[in-house]
């Protein structure tokens, strides 16, 4: 009960006590593993911009980084499915290993890697084609071209992204005609349509409004129970609310990464415990 | 000593009125004479333009339109007076002093006179077309309802009366109505030589070029070392195709003498204004009319029917008369080659530049040149087409492929191919550089979210930015377009003449024959207006021909721009 409460103040008026959580083991110990990343450095050009992070990212749990801005916690979740690649003169030391295997191992495909690791991004960005068209682009990209698969996989996609409803009657719209949320939703759709093993939300709602960041919640604390999720915000009481564990992260360093409730009511670092009451960041 | 803070306390107002409102400084500073400057601008932009298809409409237009005969008598001072039916076609005001200059014998003290230029017609009898007359000296004028204009193969127009018509030398009993009778024998005339026309432009044509085909075989034959000794078999089959097109032409040349005697069967017998007979085979007489006996409603319809002669006729007498479409089809045709040419080459440049190419000092020299290529003045493209595609690309393609037709060569001399590609070269940078811009105005948050879904760089590419970059390259296509579309000087070089026996595009396989020359409207402007024997028939044509050329440029443009603009409806994801 204590644990609720310091929820509740953290989270500035807004009441959350009331939002079921999940009975969660304490202990990232007890839980079976889908990412491990080993002592991992990150460099643009010369400047490191993660110091030997080291971490266990639990299978079919959220995991929520937080941490002030330039922290490097979408950086670290760009390096999931090596979106960092496409920056010139990045270059990643250290492993990351989904499954037992080195993702950047030379014999990796990274198109495979990214059809196993989904990714949604802060800005929602859906293709100016159908919403159908959309949901089905990564279907098609895997050399899926039955009508029938298709259209089945964009219905269970978008009921499974909680927006089936509201597109059902005009799935050959332009998906730039929905609202920030939906769109957003869409792109959840998009992601869950390939069935990825991993889904990456790098601050999925952050511009969004209050309802539709509710609806996106809600949507998240349901993918968990088929996905591992990882997502990076800036809003500590989303992290409080979806997470099952969270890692606090500062200039490229991860400060503290633990069971969500424990690190909200008792951190174990000083700058933890100044970062989540307010004090910097 | 102020300080900063104090200084700009007191720079900042202290009322919401408005103060200063009148003097210069304040009316800069209401912004009002931008507006007025960039207004000013757009307008003056807008009226040239304006001005331009005015200018050349009103030029070249009347041209068409059937105007009134004017019968008068013509009497100069101390000369003997002419009779003339001629067609007015402008007048001046010249001083007595440049008229007496010209050895007139101008005897009245008027300051001006008013000098006609008139379409006297009937070259093959008064020797010229056209001539001035001064405006005091016709008199008796009349407009005589019964004169006649009739277009002819050949010498131009003839302006005269009807007298009668003779039938296999006898005359016709015309009846009633003499002028019925006429109009139904031209169109009978009209209609056998269109028949003749096809046959000789189409079957025959086809024939010959079979027969060529045939020579062509031989010679290949001849060339690999066959003859009718060691190879029977294909000299037989040679000789067998060329029996069977000589027998079809012998078919075709009987049917054609037909055509020809009924052709030769009717004469006109036409009196001109001097009083003398004129006796015209009908089988040289295009059309005719009776401009004063038209009222405004006939001389419109007969507007329009000389207009669309005129685009749609091959032209005659060294351009001077008939029609303009194989100007139009060729300068429609190259463009298209060229469209067809630029978009993937430019595209393809485009998309290695911005996506590709590590940004770096090589690949901004390289953007660099390119933007430079599109400043390299057009005639230097058209020696580079001709020293680079004509004499070494097409005398290779000659000596590896067409050997059999050498010396004569196929694809070694200008020729349409030549052309759009010349001027594919021309525009490319266009194309490239409007690809790059859209390429770059692509978000990178679409690239990613692409790639997020497991899309390689190249499927990226293909499956949503070129999508969405194609209204940029549509711009580009647009723009090269209207750049090649006017151009005239490369292409002298690299293929285009003045007159062009047959079309590049035909019924003969392979249909599209690109090795051929071909007529452009641009060089024909150029050709018509200064390298023609009849200056003052040729400079409405110069006219007409111009606004054609600009309703071609206009078309095509409006036809790339409807698609650019389907595009975008469609990709219309780069707001926000």
């Amino acid at each position: 009960m204590t644990s609720v409460q310091t929820k509740t103040q953290l989270s500035h008026g807004i009441d959350i006590s009331s939002m079921e959580r999940s009975q969660t083991p304490t202990r990232i110990e007890d839980e079976s593993i889908a990412i491990e990343v080993d002592a991992l450095n990150l460099y643009y050009g010369q400047k490191r911009a993660l110091h030997n992070v080291s971490m266990k990212i639990p299978h079919k749990k959220v995991t929520a980084f937080i941490g002030p801005s330039g922290c490097g916690k979408s950086t670290l979740l760009r390096c999931f499915n090596r979106m960092n690649d496409l920056i010139d003169g990045c270059h990643v030391e250290g492993g990351l290993r989904l499954d037992g295997k080195n993702i950047y191992d030379r014999d990796v495909d990274i198109a495979m890697l990214r059809r196993r690791v989904g990714m949604v991004f802060q800005k929602a960005n859906p293709f100016p084609k159908s919403i159908y068209e959309n949901v089905a682009y990564g279907l098609r990209l895997a050399g899926i071209n039955k009508k029938r698969v298709i259209d089945e996989t964009v219905e269970w996609a978008l009921k499974g992204a909680a927006l089936w409803d509201e597109v059902k009657d005009r799935l050959d719209d332009s998906a730039l005609g929905l609202s920030g949320g939906q769109q957003q939703r869409l792109v959840i759709a998009r992601a869950i349509a390939i069935q990825p093993d991993v889904i990456l939300l790098d601050e999925p709602c952050s511009a969004l409004d209050p309802i539709s960041t509710l609806k996106v919640e809600e949507l998240i604390t349901e993918l968990k129970n088929n996905y591992t999720i990882v997502i990076v915000t800036h809003n500590m009481q989303q992290a409080a609310r979806v997470s099952d564990y969270t890692a606090f992260m500062y200039v490229g360093d991860l400060i503290e990464f633990g069971n969500t409730d424990q690190l909200f009511t008792k951190p174990t670092k000083k700058q933890t415990e100044d970062y989540i009451t307010g004090r910097y960041g | 000593m102020a300080t900063a803070q104090q200084e700009i306390a007191a720079a900042m107002p202290k009322t919401l009125v408005a103060q200063d409102t009148r003097g210069v400084n304040a009316y800069i500073k209401s912004g009002a004479p931008y507006v007025w400057v960039t207004a000013a601008a757009i307008s003056v932009a807008f009226i040239i333009t304006l001005a331009l298809l005015v200018l050349t409409a009103t030029r070249g237009l009347p041209h068409f339109w059937p105007a009134d005969l004017v019968q008068g008598r013509y009497q100069q001072p101390e000369r003997d007076a002419e009779s003339l039916l001629v067609e007015i076609r402008s007048a001046e005001e010249i001083t007595t002093a440049r008229l007496r200059d010209a050895g007139l014998a101008v005897t009245d003290d008027k300051p001006l006179h008013q000098r006609l230029l008139v379409k006297q017609a009937n070259r093959d009898v008064n020797g010229v077309d056209f001539r001035y007359l001064l405006s005091d000296w016709l008199v008796e004028r009349s407009e005589p309802a019964d004169a006649v204009v009739l277009e002819r193969t050949e010498w131009g127009n003839f302006h005269g009366f009807l007298a009668g018509i003779d039938e296999d030398g006898k005359p016709v009993d015309p009846g009633a109505d003499l002028w019925a009778l006429f109009e139904q024998r031209v169109d009978r005339a009209n209609e056998l030589r269109s028949k003749l026309r096809a046959i000789e432009k189409g079957q025959i044509g086809s024939i010959n070029y079979a027969i060529e085909r045939v020579r062509l075989d031989q010679r290949r034959l001849q060339l690999d070392g066959r003859t009718p000794e060691n190879d029977p078999a294909a000299y037989a089959e040679l000789d067998q195709r060329r029996k069977e097109q000589e027998a079809a032409y012998q078919g075709l040349r009987g049917e054609l003498d037909l055509i020809k005697a009924e052709l030769a069967r009717d004469t006109v017998r036409v009196r001109t204004v001097d009083g003398s007979e004129v006796t015209l085979p009908l089988a040289k007489i295009l059309d005719a009319y009776r401009p004063n006996a038209m009222n405004l409603l006939q001389k419109t319809g007969y507007f329009f029917h000389r207009l669309w002669k005129f685009v749609s006729e091959e032209p005659r007498e060294a351009n001077t008369e008939g029609g303009i479409f194989p100007a139009i089809f060729g300068t429609v045709l190259m463009v298209l080659l060229m469209s067809v040419v630029v978009m993937p080459f430019g595209v393809l440049a485009a998309l290695y530049l911005r996506e590709y190419a590590r940004q770096g000092v090589v690949t901004q020299s390289i953007r660099i040149a390119v933007n430079n290529l599109a400043g390299v003045p057009s005639i230097v493209y058209g020696m580079f087409g001709l020293g680079f595609f004509v004499y070494f690309v097409g005398g290779n393609i000659d000596r590896a492929l067409y050997s059999e037709s050498l010396p004569a060569p196929t694809f070694g001399t200008p020729g349409i191919l030549w052309s759009s590609l010349t001027l594919a070269l021309l525009t490319l940078p266009v194309v490239i550089v409007a690809t790059e811009e859209g390429l770059a105005r692509i978000p990178r948050s679409l690239r990613e979210a692409s790639l997020a879904l497991g899309a390689t760089k190249a499927e990226t590419l293909w499956r949503v930015v070129l999508p969405m970059a194609s209204p940029a390259m549509m711009t580009g296509l647009i723009l090269a377009i209207a750049r090649a579309a006017g151009e005239v000087a490369p292409l002298m070089l690299v293929g285009v003449v003045k007159l062009a026996p047959s079309l590049p595009l035909d019924g003969d396989f392979p249909y599209l024959h690109l090795e051929r020359k071909f007529m452009h409207l641009g060089f024909h402007i150029y050709d018509v207006g200064f390298q023609s024997p009849n200056v003052e028939a040729a400079r409405p044509l110069v006219y007409a021909t111009a606004f054609l050329l600009v309703l071609v440029i206009l078309a095509l443009n409006l036809t790339a721009i409807s698609i650019r603009n389907r595009l975008r409806e469609r990709y219309k994801a780069l707001e926000g």
